[in-house]
């Protein structure tokens, strides 16, 4: 069926989704070269569609468009237009469904490219409430390939992956460009709900090295349980404002300073949330605090499951992608001073622009070149 | 990361308390003599060691002058109790709120010490500096906590043989034990205190800290605290240990609906720790928030365990400090975690003392100048508790909270002799001495724990009948009977409580008890008036033998030694039998062996390597006195020398049963060689050397023998190991590879035993053994072929 499709003229609209544990992601490329003719063909609901997507930035109460991350002026198999970068939590999965349905989305014949452990669990729902067909696609294959495509659709103008100069010292930690030529081998860290990491040879030869469950699920999980709080941003805006050494005991809390026979500088954590073992310290904490400390051991500790898994995979360069670092330059800048400051200045971390769509570019790009 | 222990002191949430008084007879043993004290303390528990000397009775024997023509009651030789003073090592862990009970108790109790200072280690030693110095007058010396932790480590492993396990919770046995590989080097040590150290050790005084975690044992009770508002680690713990996590964590098939296929990963993984609490708003139980953190942790720690052993190629990892200290929820997480992230390559282990190391490391610091690592240590079971109870609602020291001072207790006796490997064992680290495992098969551990109750009064009887002319002997006997049948209980609720349960293990602890309790050698004037009466027969059995044929001969000699085997006390079939009919003959015995073929018969071939060239030498371990030493294994050893061959005598450097001992050997050898020419002749030409085998147990462990047995076995190029007797042959060693030849005898005296191993009462194994590839040419080759 699906292979019938593409033979035929690719009809529109040209969707890749993702479905994660927390968020679906979506991009949706909205042609600019469409003919007066095929302006006339065009079905209702598919214009419909389209301003729909084109003329808002938020759908409903909890759906995005990332207009900053907006790819315009794509060429995509020999049509122009622009990309557009859609997020909504995964709980409001049902109400996307039913908006499809209201807009007839099955009369239009198109086929739903989905990948992520939605693909999956949602696959009935979207043939029963929409009556929608889904071709599943594996997740670390549209990683991959999406991370590829943009970042060698982006090197013509602005650069999609950066990194942080002088990671280690806080005064002069900036932002800077960088380019992915021979990218190869790359460890690949995604950060979503939990964290999976793999050693990327070539395009087409990757392996999944390991993964953790504590990812962003878990800040914000935990964020949520400490703090009352209920979205990332407002449990990311908590942690800017927060102080973790008053919830984390140092090093220099236990040692009055450095632990030098073992080279431990007096600022590092000794023990996550050590301090909040004594009665009277928990007393004085703040939520900001509880936040700050919560972000600052979810990321040292991915750090360091990446810093081994560099190692043992002998990879010097590290791809941190994923929504867990969307707008949360506190954890990048961390991840870039660990690996850093461990490793020695021996392994980099790089950062994507586009930080958690890679996964619905794969799938979007499957539908147009199948592999 | 960093520390090993350095709970904040004011988190143990313990006040002092000095009401308790303490039990003396049984807390602070020998502290009269104490003379080296260490102490770790950590952030709820206080761990003291002391180094002091043990007095006790040993039995000796003397021999008559011979030339004197006085020799009373012509007894052979005589016996004397002397008193003999030993070093012990005393290790007791008590929670911090009564150490100053304790520092008043050792106080009052310090008479001879000479000692200035005492060691400290522990992130509580700050804390109670100024109390210690106060109370005992000694100058507190801090030592660095790893250092202290990696020295306690390596002491553990190097001098306890069931030291190590590994956890699985739902199999036959919780307990796995290790058996000691006698290279303990490299390995990793991973100790979850507040942080996580993860240390690689590579020899003894070479280690680094090779990296850490900062989510440790600190983060499951400090954001435990957080989440459920409970306090207390236990508690904490408590809580975990009923939770369901799936309730707190989104797992893959959350996500997938299913399992993650193509990556093999099954749906019931944690895919987001804590990822339903940021989905939904309602409210989450304490339970499963407990739990959902515990496995969060665990897994973290064991994931990087994994890295590290990993990039370092080490493939023993040990897991250590309170965060694991015997919580069963710990180590199964941990195990778990192990097991998912190295698919069974890596095994997570635990350590039977883990809770002493630092204490240990500490006192053996302070001790350097004693040179504590040149010895031989034995774990005394007499005087140690044992890994306590580790039920999951019950935390080791609060089980014995009712009033009593809780405490647990590690002895550890400086071995006379320094114990090493038999050279001729085909591969030491695979080595298990004990042919059954009862932690592992509950029907042999229940007949064995009945069968040792069954015959304890009959211990306690012939203890008392052994020193008839001090009538608080009966007293003593009687506590002997009180602290082994409690032992007994003790290891009928937890069988792994001293390591593997062995019949080997049993009859030590009761030989330790016995010499607790001052019975050095209950069965001293039993096996006296035995040896007295065999030899007697010596010079008959050896004519008779000899006017023999050369092949009705070698069976003969052989059908001796299983004959003398039967004159067994440790075995109630045969005692009842000796009890009652003093006079049961060395004929009689052979009367009631069984008929060829045995019930493992190998002796076609040992017949046909007879046939062939003489070996070279001998090692012969030895096993009961009298009829057993003087009629059985003489007229072998005999003709082992006549052929040639050098023997080396084996025996127990100390008393068990009626086992013979070396000092009773060196005298009954004298007589049998004053009117036998061909020993004469083999003593004075060196070609029959008597060893002892450093062991006082009715087992034979052949990973733990004397430095001295070990030498002259391999200066004489010993290619044949002859080793007799059930508690050697059969409860030990039976399946015991060599690399030379051997031959295992031994008459089943035991009717379960006989009936397990298909055979029945008095069934005879004679097993000889070639190894592959070691092949003689005349005769043994017709086995293999």
């Amino acid at each position: 069926h699906f292979v019938s499709l593409i033979k035929k003229k690719l009809t529109f609209p040209w969707f890749g989704m993702d479905i994660g544990g927390t968020l679906v992601k979506l991009v949706y490329f909205e042609p600019k070269d469409i003919t007066a003719e095929e302006e006339q063909e065009e079905v209702d609901n598919l214009k419909s569609i389209r301003r729909y997507l084109t003329s808002n930035i938020a759908y409903g109460k909890t759906g995005h468009r990332d207009v900053h991350l907006e790819l315009q002026d794509l060429t995509l198999c020999g049509r122009t237009g622009n990309l557009h970068f859609i997020r909504f939590p995964t709980q409001d999965l049902p109400a996307f469904l039913q908006m499809a349905r209201n807009k007839h989305f099955s009369s239009l014949h198109t086929t739903l490219c989905a990948t992520g452990g939605g693909a999956y669990k949602f696959e009935s729902d979207f043939r029963t409430m929409a009556d929608l067909q889904l071709h599943k696609l594996d997740e670390l294959d549209c990683l991959i390939r999406g991370v590829l495509y943009i970042d060698s659709v982006m090197s013509r103008g602005l650069s999609e992956c950066y990194y942080f100069e002088n990671p280690t010292d806080p005064d002069h930690c900036i932002q800077k460009p960088y380019t992915l030529e021979n990218p190869y081998p790359l460890l690949l860290v995604n950060i979503g709900s939990g964290v999976s990491i793999l050693a990327v040879y070539s395009e087409n030869n990757y392996k999944r090295v390991t993964g953790t469950s504590l990812g962003g699920g878990t800040f914000l999980g935990l964020c949520c349980l400490l703090t009352g709080c209920s979205t990332f941003e407002e449990a990311l805006k908590m942690a800017s404002d927060g102080e973790s050494t008053r919830v984390d005991k140092l090093v220099r809390d236990i040692y009055g300073g450095d632990y030098e026979r073992f080279g431990l500088p007096g600022w590092a954590v000794a023990s996550s949330f050590g301090n909040m073992m004594s009665k009277e310290k928990r007393e004085s904490v703040s939520k900001e605090d509880l936040a700050r400390a919560t972000l600052v051991t979810i990321t040292n500790n991915i750090g360091s499951i990446t810093r081994m898994c560099a190692l043992n995979e002998n990879i010097e360069r590290v791809v941190f992608v994923g929504n867990f670092l969307r707008v949360n330059t506190l954890s990048m800048k961390l991840l870039a001073y660990a690996m850093d400051y461990w490793s020695k200045g021996q392994l980099k971390a790089l950062f994507l622009q586009h930080e958690g769509y890679f996964g619905a570019v794969g799938a979007l790009l499957e539908l147009l070149h199948p592999s | 990361m960093a520390e090993c222990v350095g709970v904040d002191s004011n988190t143990s949430g313990h006040s002092m308390d000095k009401s308790i008084t303490l039990p003396p007879d049984e807390i602070f043993r020998n502290l009269e003599n104490a003379k080296r004290f260490a102490i770790d303390i950590g952030g709820s528990l206080t761990k003291l060691a002391y180094y002091s000397t043990v007095q006790h009775k040993v039995a000796k024997v003397r021999s008559f002058d011979t030339t004197a023509k006085e020799a009373p009651n012509d007894k052979l030789y005589e016996i004397s109790v002397q008193e003999e003073v030993t070093a012990r090592l005393h290790f007791i862990k008590f929670e911090n709120a009564y150490i100053e009970t304790c520092l008043d108790f050792i106080k009052d109790h310090l008479v001879n010490t000479e000692t200035k200072v005492i060691k400290a280690t522990g992130g509580g030693a700050h804390k109670f500096k100024e109390l210690i110095e106060k109370k005992l007058g000694l100058n507190v010396d801090k030592e660095d906590e790893m250092t202290c932790l990696i020295k306690g480590c390596n002491f553990v492993l190097k001098n306890i043989p069931h030291e190590a396990f590994v956890y699985a919770r739902h199999a036959d046995s919780e307990f796995r034990f290790q058996t000691a590989n006698p290279d303990i080097f490299p390995y990793l040590l991973v100790n979850i205190g507040s942080g996580v150290s993860i240390v690689k050790v590579e020899s003894e005084d070479q280690f680094e800290r090779i990296g850490g975690s900062s989510i440790g044992g600190g983060t499951f009770w400090g954001l435990g605290a957080l989440l459920t508002k409970t306090k207390r680690f236990d508690e904490l713990l408590q809580l975990a240990s009923k939770g369901q996590h799936t309730n707190v964590d989104m797992l893959v098939k959350d996500i997938y609906g299913g399992s993650y296929g193509c990556l093999g990963l099954t749906g019931d993984l944690i895919a987001s720790s804590f990822g339903k609490s940021a989905t939904a708003d309602k409210e989450f139980s304490k339970e499963d928030m407990a739990k959902s953190l515990l496995h969060m942790i665990s897994n973290d720690i064991g994931q990087l365990a994994c890295l590290y052993a990993k990039l370092h190629n080490l493939s023993r990892v040990y897991f250590g400090g309170f965060f694991i200290r015997g919580h069963p929820v710990t180590m199964h997480t941990i195990t778990y975690s192990i097991n998912f992230f190295t698919k069974g390559e890596v095994q997570a282990l635990f350590l039977r003392h883990e809770g002493y190391l630092g204490a240990i490391g500490a006192f053996l610091k302070g001790a350097e100048e004693d040179n504590p690592n040149q010895y031989s240590w034995g774990e005394n079971y007499a005087g140690s508790s044992g890994l306590m109870s580790v039920s999951p609602d019950m935390n080791p020291m609060q089980r014995a909270r009712s009033g009593t001072f809780p405490f647990d207790m590690l002895e550890m006796d400086r071995l006379e002799r320094q114990l090493v490997n038999l050279p001729l064992l085909q591969d030491p680290s695979s080595y298990i001495p004990d042919t059954v495992d009862l932690t592992e098969d509950a029907l042999a551990r229940d007949y064995w724990l009945y069968c040792f109750e069954d015959a304890l009064d009959g211990v306690v009887k012939r203890a008392v009948a052994s020193q008839p002319d001090i009538p608080e002997a009966v007293v003593r006997a009687e506590k002997f009977r009180q602290k082994y049948r409690h032992k007994l209980l003790t290891l009928r609720h937890q069988p792994f409580a001293y390591g593997s349960l062995t019949v080997r293990s049993l009859l030590d602890t009761r030989e330790h008890c016995l010499n607790e309790f001052n019975f050095p050698d209950p069965y001293s004037k039993i096996k006296q008036r035995e040896n007295d009466m065999a030899l007697k027969h010596y010079q008959r059995t050896v004519e008779s033998l000899d006017a023999l044929s050369w092949e009705d001969r070698q069976f003969a000699l052989v059908s001796g030694v299983l004959a003398g085997n039967v004159f067994d006390w440790g075995a109630k079939a045969v005692s009842d039998v000796l009890e009652s009919d003093p006079g049961f003959g060395f004929e009689q015995a052979k009367r009631q062996l069984e008929e060829r073929p045995w019930l493992v018969d190998t002796y076609d071939q040992w017949l046909q390597r007879l046939k062939g060239p003489a070996h070279k030498c001998a090692l012969f371990f030895v096993d009961n006195s009298g009829v057993d030493i003087i009629l059985g294994v003489m007229p072998f050893v005999r003709e082992l020398l006549s052929r040639g061959t050098e023997v080396v005598l084996a025996s127990n450097s100390g008393p068990a049963l009626n086992d013979v001992t070396n000092g009773e050997l060196q005298i009954l050898t004298e007589r049998i060689a004053a009117m036998d020419p061909v020993l004469q002749a083999g003593l004075q030409e060196d070609r029959l050397t008597l060893v002892q085998s450093g062991s006082s147990s009715p087992c034979l462990d052949l990973s733990r023998l004397d430095k001295v047995l070990a030498m002259v076995v391999r200066e004489r190029q010993t290619d044949l190991v002859i080793i007799e007797g059930m508690g050697r042959a059969i409860h030990t060693n039976y399946y015991a590879t060599l690399s030379c030849e051997s031959l295992k005898m031994a008459v089943i005296k035991n009717s379960w035993l006989a009936d397990r191993l298909g055979g029945k009462l008095f069934s005879v194994v004679f097993k000889y053994e070639v190894p592959l590839g070691k092949v003689h040419h005349n005769g043994a080759t017709l086995m293999l072929s």
